[in-house]
């Protein structure tokens, strides 16, 4: 759950990233399967990834993430589709003939090498110099905060620091392009929200194209600059983290990304350039009207928490408002959830900022309250 | 409160203690006893040995018998090429079965160790399979292969790969045979075992790297593998050096294994203290690579501390 604050620090993050269209494509992958046996692990995906973008992967466990990011380095062969880098095919193309890099979840560091050596290791396969391969090890040690840890071995170190010299290590390659498959994954929290932010400062510093899995969509949001949600083999959505967060195109991805309400409804009339929709359990609501809906599509009107007003019942309902009685309040720091029993037995969520000085207290249990948000805050789904 | 405690360090002490006495009691009394022997002479007595150690005389008869004692045993020992000889040709075969062992078991291991998970125990099982039947059965059961119209020849003449049944038996190449047969058991479990436990991602890491896959053997697999490496081949070259039924067997009579000189001088030539200053000998060279094996172990626990 993101609260209005990091839903605004969200657009911030949006214009930060540069657009997609004015970059130019790196990696195009086309229509690309993978099966396994019977199952169909990634179904034919298709993806431009830009060159200097930060972009997330991001879906449920088992739905391919980590098997699309293998073909991306070169480890599974795609059944069918083509892989183009800067327009040349590398679908066939071994690993290490790829100037691709990646980065593993479990780190993968040779426990028979120190530090230097396993970030050397990648240099020594190239035609270099040792007093070139040196400078580039100390550099990029310097890089990721490890200096002087040269001589320890990967099982003398800290999880953290392992994690760093795993980057190292493939970062030292400068590889057109770096995946990483849930670099932070065996991190504590406090670490992984630090190392979130190190990472995307780094890509803007050495403006190496990142592709990293995650199956973490506050990290994917906090990280990328554009995300792209799989689920089931296929890629369901592709657009910059405010974008999926308040224009999801399914329900899937509305609940999938975030806490959301659903409200079941039917197109019933028109009151440009809103739409009137009749719901079962909220009654008639309002939405802006997106194009290819006309009265007597089944849609459904999506609200998230925190777009809710929540007041106490004054005994009048304005429009596009509900009424309820307040069923449960979870106190979450920054803001509370709200719980809300309509009469008709459905439950409705409803995020209320704690902003210290209030004029009145918050509603409290069992107190009968009015829910209700501006039309432009429901997003209307048709799929 | 004390007593508790007091039985606990007792407890401790035993636990401890326990390895020390098995050590001493069967390791150190009989080196002891091998050690004394082969300071004595031969003499045509029950025990066929000089000088006997006097209790009854005390004081006196300590000094008599430390007095008695000689390095005659290894006077001759080295006196005669016989022995340097057999000691020479014992390293060589246990040298070069150790690298045949070596070049045969890695493959294995390594296909084991990279065989579907379900099949891992079954085929080790294979490896350890033929400790089910005795050793000796399953030397003997390699003469009658070897032999001049035994299994081998007959496949040999029946193919037409040769037109004159050649003599298998008595030579070298029985003796490699019968060493690496006999000993790859324990050249590949310790291979595996520490194939088994490496992280497969790390040959993908190589790989990602841009190390091909032939390099990331030298350059990863091999280092990796090398203490299963080590113990493996101290575990086969030892026990080689004074193996005695395969040579006796399956081999010539012309040189002998130290072993077999061993046994020889003690039970046909009755030269108890030779025999036990050769086993003094011998115990001394193999001391060689288990200091230098031992080394490396430390060296390797505590770079990983
Ligand atoms: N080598 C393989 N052999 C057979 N099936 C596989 C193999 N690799 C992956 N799969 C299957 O393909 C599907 C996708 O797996 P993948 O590892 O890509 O998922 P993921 O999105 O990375 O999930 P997670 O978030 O749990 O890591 C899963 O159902 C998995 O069981
Ligand atoms: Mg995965």
């Amino acid at each position: 759950m993101l609260s209005d604050n990091s839903a605004e620090a969200m657009g911030v993050e949006c214009n930060r990233a540069a657009p997609p269209q004015a970059g130019r494509v790196l990696l195009g992958i086309e229509n690309v399967t993978k099966r396994f046996g019977g199952l169909t692990a990634v179904d034919g995906v298709s993806l431009d990834i830009m060159q200097g973008e930060f972009l997330a992967l991001l879906g449920p466990s088992g739905c391919g993430k980590t098997t699309l990011l293998r073909m991306l380095a070169g480890f599974e062969k795609p059944d069918e589709g083509r892989l183009l880098l800067e327009g040349r095919d590398i679908t066939a193309g071994p690993p290490y003939r790829r100037p691709v890099n990646m980065m593993f979840q479990s780190y993968a560091l040779f426990p028979h090498l120190t530090v230097a050596g396993n970030v050397a290791f990648g240099l020594r396969q190239e035609e270099l110099s040792r007093r070139d391969i040196d400078a580039r090890v100390t550099d990029i040690l310097k890089v990721v905060r490890l200096e002087g840890l040269g001589h320890r071995r990967p099982n003398q170190l800290s999880g953290g620091q392992r994690q760093r010299v795993a980057l190292a290590r493939a970062l030292v390659k400068r590889p057109k392009l770096f995946l990483l498959d849930e670099p932070l994954a065996a991190l504590d929290k406090k670490l992984r929200e630090e190392t979130q932010s190190e990472l995307r400062e780094l890509q803007r510093r050495l403006g190496v194209t990142f592709v990293i899995v995650t199956h973490d969509q506050e990290e994917a949001m906090a990280m990328a600059s554009r995300i792209a949600v799989m689920n089931e083999g296929r890629i369901v959505q592709v657009a910059p983290p405010a974008e999926i967060y308040e224009q999801p195109n399914s329900r899937w991805i509305a609940q999938f990304i975030g806490d959301v309400n659903l409200f079941e409804a039917r197109v019933i009339g028109d009151a440009s350039p809103y739409l009137v929709a009749e719901s079962a359990v909220a009654g008639p609501l309002h939405a802006l009207r997106p194009g290819g809906v006309s009265p007597g599509t089944d849609i459904a009107i999506a609200v998230r928490p925190e777009k809710i007003h929540i007041s106490r019942a004054t005994g009048k309902l304005p429009a596009n408002a509900i009424s309820g009685v307040v069923a449960d309040v979870g106190y979450l720091g920054d803001f509370s959830l709200y719980k809300v029993r309509l009469d008709n037995g459905a439950t409705v969520k409803a995020a209320v900022a704690n902003v210290s000085r209030r004029a009145e207290p918050p509603p409290a249990l069992g107190e009968r309250v009015t829910l209700d948000w501006p039309a432009e805050s429901a997003i209307v789904l048709t799929r | 409160m004390s007593a508790i405690s007091e039985k606990g360090t007792w407890a401790r002490r035993l636990t401890i203690g326990l390895p020390y006495l098995w050590l001493v009691v069967f390791f150190l009394v009989p080196f002891l006893i091998v050690l004394r022997l082969s300071f004595s002479q031969t003499a045509l007595a029950q025990p066929p040995y000089l000088p006997l150690l006097d209790l009854a005389a005390g004081w006196e008869g300590l000094q008599d018998f430390v007095a008695a004692l000689t390095l005659d045993g290894y006077r001759l020992l080295f006196s005669d090429s016989i022995y340097i000889a057999s000691y020479l040709r014992s390293l060589q075969i246990a040298a070069f079965s150790t690298v045949m062992l070596l070049i045969l078991a890695f493959p294995i291991a390594y296909g084991i160790a990279r065989a579907p998970r379900r099949w891992q125990p079954l085929l080790v099982t294979a490896v350890i399979l033929p400790f089910w039947t005795a050793f000796l059965i399953r030397v003997y059961a390699w003469i009658t292969i070897l032999q001049r119209d035994g299994l081998l020849n007959e496949v040999l003449m029946m193919t037409g790969l040769v037109s004159e049944p050649p003599a298998w038996l008595a030579t070298d190449t029985a003796v490699y045979l019968g060493m690496v047969y006999s000993y790859l058991p324990f050249m590949v479990l310790p291979i595996y075992a520490t194939l088994e436990k490496m992280d497969e991602s790390l040959i993908e890491a190589a790989a990602d790297l841009g190390c091909p896959p032939w390099k990331a053997f030298w350059t990863v697999t091999l280092p990796i593998a090398l203490p299963g490496v080590f113990a493996g081949a101290l575990l086969c070259f030892i026990p080689i050096v004074g193996e005695f039924v395969i040579p006796d067997l399956l081999g010539s009579s012309d040189t002998l294994m130290i072993g077999q000189t061993l046994w020889t001088e003690f039970f046909s030539n009755k030269d108890w203290p030779v025999a036990s200053a050769l086993a003094i000998v011998l115990l001394c060279v193999l001391l060689v690579p288990i200091v230098i094996y031992q080394n490396l172990q430390t060296r390797a626990i505590e770079e990983r501390r």
